[in-house]
């Protein structure tokens, strides 16, 4: 019995020695490396010495919280549109599209993804650019006579944020809304639904813990991303992971660079925390 | 089939009689800076297996830094972010001379280069190439630019390029009249003047296009004709020259900006004894013009002219005449402090509106 | 007499199937109709019309007088209680019976009295604020009825609601269902495949199957005057034998049967002599050891076991040739003497078997 016991616990601690051996080595020590190192500054001297000057500086310096405030907003905005564009196109594929063409659409999706997220941009860049495709024909069917730059601009930059996070959003939202029993949905239509109260009060209820988790996923990846922001958005939009990169890259200040990176993790936690409290959910309840 | 067995031993045999089969060398440098026609010759004459990392300066230091200086066998940082990165990190041994044949190299750069990197009583680099920042200009759409602050003339608004990094910051300030290098000395006089630089760009805003990152993305844009005045490296518009007429490098009259790259083996190289040897061979006349005739930098080499193209020779009397040259900037070492000034200054314009 | 829904002619075909053949019928107000039918025999596709889910490829549905094609589910004055019921599991069930209200547009306080008044009709005035998941199997189907009947709906359809109850439970609310429906007076359209269900709660069955009505009928001529062998064999047990006509009278027929017995008996059908037919004939129809043999129909048979149960104890016998026959065995202690093995003599009165043509 308890040699049983014994080899099982046993099995238990070699099974999960790689997790903990990854989270470890991987997540938890050069985590803690990055925490100390922000947690040191520059004195006068020009000595290394425990400080929370990086931390003040963020707060002390508009620049840093103004970028990082832009940056969330654009994100929730990238958020929401995404969602709004995800979630009948998710609706579709569950729901209204044949078992046949469901895994088609599936692929489409997934598509643009099997190559990297610079080509995709360079795609849209080739696209929209001033001598790019779309200007070439709007001049050929004489829509416009001299040629518009489309990029550089905040929408663009939204465009492509949404167009590189949809695949994050749409899947968990499939998944979701192939578990809605079609008969509730006929039975709101039933009683007297029309679309939009049907939409409101049975499927949103229903997708709830995909659109909260669609909803994480989307808003941590445009916060974090650095290339569509940096390429096509261009001269006006200077992105939070930017300042990061500049101060590791640029400025050589590592200390700097990591108390940014803390506070971008404990803001980002703290927004989605709001969220979850906005809507009444729990986290546990969005990844079971 | 005879063949295919001759050949197959002929394999054999070359691997077996090269020196150091097997062996890789990593080297940490700069798109271009290592052609493909070298690196293959490089490989045939020495049996080491080449492996090449494309960065730029601030990576590279980023890169060695994370590493304390391991992971590379050799790096091609600019002269001026030598002396002070490796003050504070140390991530590159000294060089040593006797490993190096020193009558490859012109003298003068050569020695300049040693004492541009001299930290205590070692140096830490020698010169590989050198070419200055100027503007690249199409003269049929936009003339009239000849200096620095075309970058900021109402006159080529949306038709303007440039890199938002220091170079940028130190042609503006001379443009305004001013010697950045004079003030390296003093943080704060320098600080002052690179914060009235700042607000200049960023009342120039609406004139650039775009902050060029990718360079080969920036020609595509001058060719284009989105992009007619441009900030950049004298190579790219020698380039762009060749396809067309109207394009070319331009000194611009506050004076190009002058760089020398260089060679500096990383702290913890492991294969110090290939990064000579690529320094050596690299460096040898035929092979340094074969480097210059493709990628049009200018080379620290002895002996080359024999082997350059014409159109090549051409580019550099076209764009530079003697008062020119004498008006070059060359960058000083950089010291300590004047990064984070500048880094938190390239912050503020990118987020101006 | 008030026709609360008329279909005329409905057609239904997804591709080259055709689900509903032309079937019409009128549904008088205030009545229970149920069709019954095999699973896959069309009866969901029908009620699905009905609702709006579905459209006909042809023919005409009215309720009220009103034609109804073209006219959305939500813009219907029918309401369906699904399969599995579909109650709103986001919802509690005061808010579940509030749904349609809301929808309409009704005002709050109205709505709070409408709720109130339906769950103390429906007998669980205290779950207002119950969530769906908390509910027993019985109480989810009266909510699930009481979400549509708040709105009052002109016909109330029910798609086999009870499928998912057992059995006792199930007894229980056919009761229940009944009860309520002749308190509120609504028409109901009740789908079903146990013909018992049928039996028990509605005014008029209609028999369907392979997408057309066998026969439309009260549950009780349905019983007794099966119009064809599907719906004799459907509905209620039956004995059945294979047998060929051998003589006409007047009202009567006599067959012979494929194990060598001689019948008289009644045919739905006309037939001339030699016409091969399907003989039907109720368990509870056969009198046991019968004292006044005059008139009727006689075998001998073997006891193979007495199935007891209760009111429906049934003997299973065997005839010579080895057919099996069912036998009612009425629990008034008559009989208590029949042991398995036993040898009784049985008898039936020609007016309860019933023959139909046999379909080739």
């Amino acid at each position: 019995m308890t040699a049983f016991t014994k080899k099982k616990s046993l099995l238990f601690w070699l099974f999960l020695a790689p997790v903990i051996g990854w989270l470890g080595l991987l997540i938890i020590i050069p985590h803690i490396d990055l925490l100390i190192m922000s947690l040191k500054a520059e004195n006068d001297m020009g000595d290394l010495v425990w400080s929370t000057a990086n931390y003040m500086e963020f707060f002390r310096e508009p620049i840093y919280w103004v970028t990082f405030v832009r940056t969330a907003l654009y994100s929730v905005i990238t958020t929401v549109v995404t969602l709004m564009i995800s979630f009948p196109i998710a609706f579709y594929i569950a729901k209204v599209a044949s078992n046949k063409l469901r895994g088609a659409y599936v692929i489409l999706l997934l598509l643009p993804f099997w190559v990297s997220e610079l080509v995709r941009v360079y795609g849209w860049m080739i696209l929209l650019r001033e001598s790019g495709v779309l200007n070439f024909f709007l001049l050929k069917l004489g829509i416009i006579t001299t040629p518009i730059e489309m990029l550089y601009n905040d929408a663009t930059m939204i465009m492509g944020l949404v167009y590189s996070s949809m695949l994050f959003m749409v899947v968990p939202l499939i998944s979701v809304m192939e578990s809605l029993d079609d008969s509730l949905v006929e039975a709101s239509f039933d009683l007297g639904g029309g679309v939009i109260s049907t939409t409101w009060n049975i499927i949103i209820p229903h997708a709830k813990p995909g659109i909260t988790s669609g909803c994480i996923v989307v808003f941590m990846l445009s916060l974090g991303n650095y290339l569509t922001p940096n390429l096509m958005g261009g001269k006006n939009s200077l992105w939070f992971t930017e300042q990061i990169y500049n101060q590791f890259i640029a400025s050589f200040n590592w200390n700097q660079g990591a108390a940014f990176g803390f506070l971008l993790l404990l803001l980002s936690s703290l927004i989605i925390w709001f969220g979850l409290k906005v809507t009444k959910q729990t986290l546990g309840k969005v990844v079971a | 089939m005879k063949k295919a067995i001759l050949l197959a031993l002929m394999m054999v045999l070359s691997f077996t009689f090269s020196a150091h089969a097997g062996e890789t060398f990593n080297l940490l440098t700069w798109k271009g800076y290592a052609p493909t026609e070298l690196i293959k010759k490089f490989e045939a004459e020495t049996g080491y297996t080449v492996k090449v990392t494309y960065s730029n300066n601030e990576e590279m230091i980023a890169k060695l830094r994370a590493t304390r200086g391991a992971g590379f066998d050799l790096a091609q940082p600019s002269q001026d972010r030598i002396s002070s990165v490796q003050k504070k990190y140390s991530i590159y041994q000294p060089m040593d001379y006797s490993q190096i044949k020193s009558a490859l190299f012109i003298p003068s750069m050569l020695n300049a280069v040693k004492r541009n990197t001299a930290v205590e009583n070692n140096s830490y680099a020698v010169p590989f190439c050198w070419g200055t920042s100027g503007l690249i200009v199409n003269t049929a759409k936009a003339p009239g630019a000849t200096d620095y602050t075309a970058l900021i003339s109402e006159k080529y608004k949306g038709r303007v390029s440039y890199r938002l990094k220091r170079p940028t910051l130190i042609a503006m300030a001379f443009a305004m009249g001013k010697d950045p290098f004079a003030l390296y000395g003093s943080p704060t006089e320098y600080k002052k003047l690179m914060n009235k630089v700042a607000d200049e760009l960023i009342k120039a805003k609406p004139i650039v296009k775009n902050y060029w990152t990718n360079g080969d993305a920036l020609l595509q844009s001058m060719r284009s004709g989105e992009v007619t005045v441009a900030m950049a490296w004298d190579n790219g518009g020698w380039k762009l020259h060749a396809e067309n007429k109207d394009i070319d490098f331009i000194a611009p009259a506050s004076g190009a900006l002058g760089w020398i790259d260089t060679f500096a083996i990383p702290a913890k190289a492991k294969n110090t004894k290939a990064a000579y040897a690529w320094i050596n061979f690299i460096m040898r006349p035929e092979n340094a013009a074969m480097f210059t005739n493709k990628e049009k930098y200018a080379t620290a080499a002895v002996g080359v002219a024999k082997f350059l193209d014409k159109a090549v020779a051409d580019n550099f009397s076209r764009s530079f005449s003697e008062d020119t040259i004498d008006n070059i900037k060359w960058y000083p070492p950089v010291p300590a402090h004047i990064e984070a000034i500048e880094g938190k200054l390239l912050d503020k314009i990118k987020a101006a509106n | 007499m008030n026709i609360d829904l008329s279909a005329k002619d409905i057609v239904k075909k997804f591709g080259a199937l055709t689900a509903v053949n032309n079937i019409s019928f009128d549904v008088p107000k205030g009545s229970f109709f149920s069709i019954l039918g095999p699973s896959g025999c069309g009866k969901t596709t029908l009620l699905r019309m009905i609702a709006g889910f579905d459209h006909p490829t042809s023919g005409s549905l009215k309720i009220c007088g009103r034609d109804m094609l073209g006219i959305a589910p939500n813009k219907r004055p029918v309401n369906l209680v699904f399969q599995h019921l579909a109650l709103f599991p986001m919802m509690n069930v005061s808010e579940n019976i509030a749904f349609g209200l809301h929808r309409r547009g009704v005002d709050k306080q109205t709505i709070q009295k409408k709720v109130h008044e339906i769950l103390e009709r429906v007998g669980l005035p205290e779950y207002a604020n119950k969530r769906i998941d908390q509910l027993s199997g019985g109480q989810k189907q009266r909510i699930a009825i009481a979400r549509c009947l708040v709105l009052d709906p002109t016909v109330l359809l029910l798609d086999e609601p009870l499928g998912a109850l057992d059995l006792k439970l199930r007894e229980q609310m056919k009761v229940e269902l009944k009860k309520l429906q002749s308190e509120v007076g609504t028409t109901f359209i009740y789908i079903t495949h146990d013909q018992s269900e049928a039996l028990v709660m509605s005014d008029s069955v209609a028999v369907m199957q392979n997408g057309v009505f066998e026969q439309i009928a009260s549950p009780r001529e349905l019983y007794a005057e099966p119009a064809t062998s599907f719906v004799a064999s459907f509905v209620g047990d039956n004995n059945t034998w294979s047998a060929t006509v051998s003589g006409i009278e007047n009202d009567c027929i006599a067959v012979e049967t494929d194990s060598n017995l001689h019948f008289k008996t009644r045919s739905k059908d006309n037939v001339s002599i030699g016409q091969k037919v399907d003989l039907f004939l109720r368990p509870e129809a056969i009198v046991i050891n019968p004292h006044d043999v005059s008139g009727l129909n006689l075998l001998q048979v073997t006891v193979k076991a007495v199935l007891f149960d209760g009111a429906n104890s049934r003997l299973l016998t065997v005839t010579k040739a080895g057919r099996e026959l069912t036998v009612s065995l009425p629990q008034n202690r008559q009989y208590d003497y029949i042991q398995k093995g036993d040898r009784i003599s049985l008898g039936w009165s020609p007016e309860s078997g019933i023959c139909f043509k046999r379909e080739e």
